[in-house]
């Protein structure tokens, strides 16, 4: 599996970021020992289906929330976890913030912004 | 067009779902048999002679496979990296051209240098490898600050070029200008740095290579821009590998602003020494790496005056500047601050006398490039600077006196006194908007109501011009260019109907998948799930130039535009043998051929199958077949505009400064996907923010160390330092490419710093500072508003 990226080496990117026991963690600073018994879910996992995305993947693409795809997995998973932790319910200023952990390059963060916010109702309906 | 996925639309890029889903392929992502991983031993000395270099003991260790240091390359007979634009200095003579060899010979000349390859079996084996081989270096003082590069005694960086000095060029008549001068009725003087910056995609560099015992076949995978120029350059300058025995593939690119146009020596040694070491090689760059090694952008020392009569109208121009080109010559470094800057310094003002003075420096830091907008970020910083600064001086509103100074709307095409010749523009509806979505009439409440608040709001304005779509071929060679600039496609039906495009162009982020199938969908009817778009492997496409300076869809776009009118002219002839009509009566439309005035028709699907199985074929006039090529090189460059207005609230307390508001309104001429050119504009900005207020490269003046080498050191922007942006659009297509377009990968990095930094100096000026220096980060900010205090107590 290659989706996970490494995108620097003091922690900062968040390119890296997977899901482990339901909190997003940067990967980089976790040894394989760590996680034994524990359930690990990356960018791969999240799709329910071949044909159909998760709610975040696809607020990310109706948003174009994605240009050259490297930050994405992080984001991706790092943003799903921010909306759980938040209840369904962001708005602006929180997503900004916490997005705090994770760089992106390409699209000046505006429309993954907006996916965020798009995501949260939707994740919501969906139940995930 | 096609309602929903033609031009125009906002389609959903048909790239997402692999990078979505994890399924990019990035060159770090291949899965090579046998490989094995290189890891370059860098210098930690930004200048030092090299003794001797003991590879001994690090040969013994554990998984090496090989080491491979610069006598190695030298014995190869390998070719220098080279330097692809030969610009000439005001004496007519080509820039000087210090050697730049793949692997340090016996100097190192920055922090990062590269001193040795190791090549073993895991890239932990050969970094360990690597700590242990034994180099004795005589260090050597460093010449590392820009600003005093070129002065007598300056520490040398190389014999072939005496005083540090590349070049000294000019473009305009100096005594012109000085004489309108002598007759100005106000001048404004400004000293302006354009920091350093380090372009930071978030993909860092990567190369593997294989080469084939079999039948001499190379193949290397890299982060490119442009795989074709980069293919051409090792064939014909470094490697000497044959064209026809490298291939080089670009697959996925994780961003790149630039910073993978060039031709680098990492990539050069991988593929050189896959052959002897006869197992792939795969290297990826650490962060920290990308940071010392990948080429910096910008980094400007200038002086600059503006002379205008006492209406505020200008006069005459003025600027001389040093540019730092790094310790080696990068592949186009040598044009972006003549060709790419000067010549846009008369911005969208009709100021009829310019003269520029750019010294090119080499000094030893890393090398210099192309960094998004490459050379005309660093002439709109100057020129929107310098205009606002006037306005001030000359108690004018900020708007109205570049309002009274624009080019007119009805004057283009217009010549600039600095070469280029604008196709179009239309520049004050430009600001019209831009003021109207900033609300800029409602300011000063804004501004009065932040005092209450203790804090200092300002508003700033930067009205740019771009130059993009470099071209054409025969000028740009005239300016010393080593290639052409055009680009090609290649439009190829399958017998079943779907379609394969191959394009010179290769996006690394910008959405080429998409946008250039709206145009296959849109011109040919073909359904989106019919086209392929096929890019970055020069065994599968023509050549072509790659993709920089916002050239894709403007030049590659319209090379795909000419292919199709190639295959509408072939299916006509086509068309008409199968409906027994005379060629000149056959139509094109939608998707279909039809006979003029009669119902009779036949969709572009059958044609195609008749091209392929033509068994009821015009065989003696048309060959069989569906599959077209062209090239299309430009008639000029393109020129977008527009007009970027930041809002900013100051803490005098702490420094800090908050983007409140940030507008932008362009003028892209036509535009073909809405949600992708919104979201290279957003990306811009921030580009361009984050030089204005937070990014900068430092070398530590005495050693030449990176001091920002890391996330930890260098900042980055995040998505907390941000509002969203408003944007706004005004058209005035291209009138000379077939599809109207003007590039807009740029334009917000472009316009960005200025507008920036013009709303934190304006909001600074109560407190009678009248000039801050990039990036306008809180210790920045506060020193400066401290330095204000002291002066007035």
């Amino acid at each position: 599996m290659t989706g996970t990226h490494v995108g620097c080496d003091t922690s900062q990117c968040g390119a890296c970021v997977v899901e482990i026991d339901g909190k997003s963690v940067k990967s980089c600073t976790i040894l394989a020992v760590q996680v034994e018994g524990s359930k690990v879910t990356t960018i791969e996992g999240l799709a329910p289906s071949a044909d159909k995305l998760h709610p975040m993947q696809e607020a990310f693409r109706d948003n174009h929330a994605l240009q050259c795809g490297f930050c994405t997995p992080g984001m991706v998973m790092s943003a799903i976890d921010m909306v759980k932790r938040n209840n369904y319910q962001l708005d602006e200023a929180t997503v900004r913030r916490e997005l705090e952990g994770n760089l992106c390059r390409c699209t000046g963060y505006h429309n993954i912004v907006k996916a965020i916010l798009a995501a949260a109702p939707a994740m919501k309906s969906a139940g995930v | 067009m096609t309602a929903g996925t033609g031009i125009g639309a906002r389609v959903p890029r048909r790239e997402d779902k692999r990078f979505l889903t994890g399924t990019g392929r990035y060159v770090d992502d291949l899965p090579l048999a046998r490989a094995t991983y290189a890891y370059f031993l860098r210098s930690p000395h930004a200048h030092a002679k090299i003794k001797t270099i003991d590879t001994t003991a690090a040969k013994a260790m554990p998984g090496v496979v090989e080491i491979f240091t610069g006598k190695d390359t030298a014995e190869s007979k390998m070719g220098g990296l080279i330097c692809g634009w030969v610009v000439k200095d005001k004496n007519g003579e080509p820039h000087k051209a210090p050697a730049h060899p793949v692997m340090a010979l016996d100097t190192v000349r920055y922090v990062g240098d590269t001193v040795a390859m190791v090549v073993a079996n895991s890239i932990d084996e050969a970094k360990d490898a690597a700590e242990a081989i034994k180099v004795d270096y005589d260090v050597k003082p460093a010449n590392v600050d820009l600003a005093h590069a070129l002065d007598k005694g300056a520490p040398e960086v190389h014999p072939e070029a005496p005083g540090n000095l590349i070049y000294d060029w000019e473009i305009g008549v100096k005594a012109d200008v000085e004489a309108a001068f002598a007759k100005a009725a106000h001048v404004t003087k400004l000293d302006i740095v354009n920091n350093r910056l380090i372009p930071n995609a978030m993909e860092p560099r990567a190369a593997a290579a294989e080469y084939d015992k079999g039948t001499g076949n190379y193949t290397l995978w890299s982060t490119s821009q442009n795989p074709h120029v980069l293919r051409l350059i090792l064939s014909a300058f470094v490697l000497g590998i044959p064209e026809h025995k490298l291939r080089v593939v670009a697959p996925d690119v994780g961003g790149g602003f630039g910073s993978k146009i060039f031709c680098y020596n990492e990539e050069t040694m991988v593929c050189w020494a896959a052959s002897r070491v006869g197992r792939p090689i795969k290297w990826t760059a650490e962060r920290s790496e990308s940071f010392m090694t990948d080429a910096h952008g910008r980094d400007h020392v200038t002086h600059a005056e503006l002379a205008m009569d006492k209406e505020g109208k200008f006069l005459a121009l003025k600027v001389e500047t040093i540019a730092n080109m790094g310790a080696y010559l990068s592949t186009f470094s040598t044009a972006v601050p003549t060709y790419l800057y000067a010549t846009l310094l008369a911005g969208q003002y009709t100021t009829p006398l310019i003269y520029a003075n750019v010294k090119a420096a080499v000094t030893h830091t890393a090398p210099v490039d192309a960094y998004r907008g490459a050379g005309r970020p660093e002439a709109t910083f100057v020129i929107e600077s310098i205009v606002s600064k006037a306005a001030v001086e000359m108690k004018m509103d900020t708007a109205d006196l570049r309002r009274k100074n624009f080019i007119p709307t009805e004057a283009f095409p217009y010549q600039t006194p600095v070469a280029l010749q604008y196709d179009s523009g239309n520049y004050p509806p430009i600001i019209d908007e831009a003021i109207k979505i900033s609300d800029y009439k409602g300011f000063e409440a804004r501004r009065a109501e932040a005092k209450s608040r203790g804090k200092l709001r300002g508003i700033g304005f930067s009205s740019y011009i771009e130059a993009c779509g470099l071209a054409p071929s025969n000028v740009v060679g005239s300016l010393g260019a080593g290639v052409g600039q055009w680009e090609s496609a290649q439009i190829k039906f399958n017998p079943t109907g779907n379609v394969q495009v191959m394009t010179g162009a290769h996006s690394h982020g910008q959405g080429h998948e998409t946008t250039f199938a709206q145009l296959i969908h849109d011109k040919l009817g073909v359904p989106m799930d019919q086209i392929e778009i096929v890019h970055g492997d020069t065994a599968t496409t023509p050549f072509g130039m790659g993709t920089y300076g916002s050239r894709s869809l403007a030049v590659g776009g319209s090379a795909i535009m000419k292919a199709t009118d190639k295959i509408i002219a072939k299916g006509k002839k086509v068309a008409a043998h199968l409906m027994e009509a005379d060629v000149a009566d056959v139509e094109f439309e939608n998707g279909t051929f039809k006979v003029a005035g009669t119902d009779k028709s036949v969709p572009l699907g059958q044609v195609v199958f008749a091209a392929y199985v033509p068994h009821n074929y015009p065989l003696a006039e048309v060959e069989p077949g569906m599959d077209e090529n062209a090239f299309y090189d430009p008639a000029n460059f393109v020129y977008p505009s527009g007009t970027q207005i930041c809002e900013v609230e100051i803490d005098p307390e702490t420094g800090e400064v908050e983007v409140i508001a940030h507008t932008a309104v362009d003028d892209f001429g036509n535009i073909i996907n809405p949600m992708i050119v919104e979201g290279q504009v957003h990306g811009g900005i921030v580009q361009g923010v984050g030089q204005a207020l937070m990014e900068a490269a430092v070398y530590d003046k005495t050693t030449g160390q990176l001091t920002s080498g890391s996330y930890m050191d260098y900042t980055m922007p995040r998505a907390d330092n941000f509002p969203s942006f408003k944007l706004g659009y005004k058209t005035t297509p291209c009138p000379h490419n077939p599809l109207g377009v003007k590039g807009c990968g740029e334009a917000g990095a472009i316009a960005a710093p200025a507008a920036v930094m013009n709303a934190v100096r304006d909001a600074l000026a109560p407190l009678g500072i009248k000039h801050v220096e990039m990036p306008a980060t809180s210790l920045n900010i506060w020193q400066t508003i401290q330095g204000a205090h002291r002066a007035a107590a």
